[in-house]
């Protein structure tokens, strides 16, 4: 038995033993995925025991070396890992940007001490982080953010405003682009560390069209950060005006989410499903779309494996998370479109228990904004039309 | 298996592009044979070279003296044929008919494969009655007669049909037309008596025959597989044929889209290059997105058949549907994209919209495969 197949059937052991039955089941609701940080609270014991599980495991952030709470697995046993809890339909313990963007940005640009501190409480749940990088006018143009930190020697005071901030009124921390320098517009970005408790910080949800508030609009009010929290843990990643580099980085990280390239559902096939829930054949064109979806589907998963297998060596072209980004969200549009499609007036219902509060139509308008945050998909073709086509002046 | 090349395969890719690129190029081959109206529509020397690269055999076992590859290997050969739009036997010969002949008896391999092998022999694959693919009906009726079979029928839209030396013919030994079992695999020698070509130029300079059967007398030695059960192996066929197609369809669309995208970079009008318009450049850069996901579909697809796994099937359907998309797209854009020159003879972007016209249509189009998913998905 090689090595692999051994850490598979451990593996398989391991999860049988700790994942529970109600963590095998599809999530429903907000409530069914644990973020973590200070004002976590779990839905039930299933969640919890399963959530420590992983972290003792360092299962978590399986990936991740171990002095930074994870298990230091090899791609390939982070893969095989993945399939083994895929097979089992195993949720995952824990959701959190800075699994998916802070640890990433910090592994390849933070100290050592950054590293020990940060890390290790994303890995066990302990800081809940959020994003901010947007502001009302700049979108697209991220480049032009103007949220303004003033050098005051040993602190800096940041004034400005965030927008599409997600879930900043349950986040513990904000890892923030604040400008530093005004003259430079690319080297004048600082990528900043601090806690969402500071006084001057506040957050106001936004109202989307699906009736929910996952974003939020974040108000820095002569906020006071100290340049260092430590020995070797300054309040930025990266340089003071080397910020822009980290961000780009991790845009990619971002777009690589958002794309459903860490697989999960969004690359599964739905013609079967939708056709068993209408209970009654379809009407014979919109079996056609269902089918032609389909393919789409079960292409672009292909994709996405060969996509991670290529990143893994480097074979993947850097700018390739844009094109992942780009098909994946106009995907998954097209997917909700037709769930609706098939579900008729019931999927209509917008608060009746029945269609669990609306669960269709808010996720149909929810999925609207995949093909906005995180870099419209017109800025996506517009990276793939100049970094991997090099056509001229775009 | 991760869904890149290894280092064998890369450099087979390599191989295979520089041959392809430069012995068969559009000039030296399509261009060369369609312009001369040669009957057969493609040049048996490319052929017995493709032979002498070890092209040939690649899906032949060593056993029976060939390199023991697969799918994925077959594939890279395919997406240079399809990039240059080189007329080769190669899909129906060395992919199609060897899948075949690969379940066939030990005098059957004997007979076929060393020609395969030294680029001698050409084989054809009937399987389609009537204008659209639908190997599900088999009406072709091959009736026991002495020690073997006689064959009545017809079939169509047999690529290479009068030039094979060996005709892979699905036919009907018993059940009714649309019955799942019954069904038989011969191979029909070239000189067997009553058999009749109608051989038509296709649109992209491809020969295919429609194929008469009267009363042909076949050896029982000529079945291939087992008597009635051969559907198992038409399937086999069918799997090849279809990942074969999706990796040339492949070819087609990146040679288009290079095309293209090259295209962009160097005409001018409105005193600027025409790729610095945003409006073409999104539309290059959607069809890079739709190439590469293609292209993730058929190496998957290839990777499942290799490796016997169950959805193989079903994602040879995909990488063909998927392929077809793609490399439509491709084809509708890099015409579009030329402008004016893109409808002249002179210029190549309107080969590879002919070629991918074909393309689409051999092994099933993109309707009967998105039909096919869905069915095999259970709706």
């Amino acid at each position: 038995m090689s090595d692999l197949d051994q850490f598979r059937s451990e593996t398989r052991v391991w999860l049988d033993a700790n994942c529970p039955p109600e963590m095998r089941e599809p999530v429903r609701d907000d409530a069914d995925v644990y973020w973590g940080g200070r004002k976590a609270t779990f839905k039930n014991d299933a969640q919890k025991a399963w959530f420590e599980a992983c972290r003792d495991k360092g299962y978590t952030v399986p990936a991740w070396p171990r002095e930074y709470g994870g298990a230091g697995l090899s791609p390939a046993e982070a893969k095989v890992l993945r399939e083994e809890m895929a097979r089992i339909n195993a949720r995952s313990p824990l959701s959190s940007f800075g699994i998916w963007m802070l640890g990433p940005a910090l592994l390849q640009f933070g100290t050592e001490e950054q590293k020990l501190k940060y890390l290790n409480e994303i890995a066990r749940g302990e800081i809940r982080w959020c994003q901010g990088y947007s502001e009302p006018g700049s979108g697209s143009d991220l480049v032009s953010l103007q949220t303004f930190g003033e050098d005051k020697g040993d602190h800096w005071i940041v004034n400005g405003q965030k927008i599409w901030t997600s879930y900043a009124d349950k986040a513990d921390w904000i890892f923030c682009l604040v400008r530093t320098d005004k003259n430079d517009k690319y080297r004048g970005i600082t990528f900043m560390l601090f806690d969402m408790e500071t006084p001057g910080v506040s957050t106001k949800p936004i109202l989307l069209i699906s009736g929910n508030s996952p974003f939020c609009e974040t108000f820095f009010d002569d906020v006071k950060v100290p340049k260092q929290y430590g020995d070797g843990i300054p309040a930025q990643v990266g340089e003071v005006n080397r910020g822009w580099d980290v961000a780009k980085y991790l845009l990619g990280h971002e777009r690589e989410m958002i794309s459903g390239a860490d697989g999960g559902d969004r690359t599964a096939a739905i013609g079967a499903t939708l056709t068993r829930a209408a209970g009654a054949p379809l009407d014979p064109v919109l079996r056609a779309e269902l089918a032609m979806f389909d393919v789409d589907a079960l292409a672009y998963a292909a994709m996405g494996e060969k996509f991670l297998d290529e990143i893994k060596v480097g074979k993947a072209h850097p700018a390739q998370p844009n094109m992942m980004k780009y098909a994946g969200t106009e995907l998954n549009k097209r997917r909700h479109e037709l769930i609706m499609a098939a579900g008729g007036s019931a999927a209509l219902e917008w608060d009746s228990s029945e269609s669990s509060e609306g669960a269709k139509p808010r996720a149909w308008l929810r999925t609207k904004a995949n093909s906005i945050e995180g870099g419209t998909s017109e800025v996506m073709l517009n990276v793939i039309a100049k970094r991997i086509l090099e056509l001229p002046g775009a | 298996m991760p869904l890149y090349h290894d280092d064998d395969q890369a450099m087979l890719a390599d191989t295979a592009a520089q041959f392809m690129g430069e012995e068969g190029a559009i000039a030296k081959q399509l261009r060369h044979w369609r312009d001369k109206g040669c009957k057969d529509g493609f040049g048996h020397a490319l052929w017995k070279q493709m032979a002498e690269m070890g092209f040939t055999g690649i899906l032949v076992p060593e056993a029976d003296g060939g390199l023991g590859m697969g799918h994925v290997e077959a594939g890279i050969v395919l997406e240079e044929i399809g990039r240059n739009l080189t007329p080769s036997p190669f899909l129906t010969s060395s992919v199609m008919a060897a899948t075949a002949l690969g379940q066939g008896s030990d005098d059957l391999r004997a007979r076929y494969l060393p020609g395969l092998l030294a680029g001698d022999s050409v084989f054809a694959v009937a399987i389609d009655e009537g204008a659209k693919h639908n190997p599900d009906r088999i009406a072709c009726k091959a009736e026991k007669s002495g020690n073997g079979f006689r064959l009545n029928g017809r079939k169509d839209f047999v690529v290479q049909g009068a030039s094979a030396d060996m005709i892979v013919v699905a036919a009907r030994t018993s059940g009714g037309e649309t019955d799942a079992e019954g069904v038989t695999l011969f191979a029909v020698p070239k000189d067997a008596a009553g058999v009749g070509h109608n051989s038509v130029r296709l649109v992209d300079s491809s020969m295919a025959s429609h194929i008469t059967f009267e009363n042909v007398e076949l050896d029982g030695d000529a079945v291939i597989g087992e008597v009635d059960g051969g559907r198992a192996v038409l399937n086999r066929v069918l799997d090849a044929g279809r990942v074969g197609a999706a990796a040339e369809g492949v070819g087609v669309a990146r040679g288009s889209m290079d095309m293209t995208v090259d295209y962009l970079k160097q005409r001018k009008q409105f005193g600027k290059l025409i790729g610095e318009f945003q409006a073409l450049q999104h539309r290059a850069a959607h069809l890079y997105s739709e190439v590469e996901i293609a292209r993730a579909a058929v190496i998957k697809a290839q990777q499942l058949l290799d490796a016997g796994a169950e959805n193989a099937s079903l994602m040879a359907s995909v990488a063909k549907a998927k392929a077809g998309k793609a490399a439509g797209l491709a084809v509708k854009e890099g015409v579009q994209m030329h402008g004016g020159i893109g409808m002249t003879d002179e210029y190549d972007i309107g080969l590879y919209m002919k070629r991918d016209r074909a393309l689409a249509e051999f092994m099933g189009d993109l309707y009967y495969h998105a039909g096919r998913v869905a069915e095999m998905s259970g709706y």
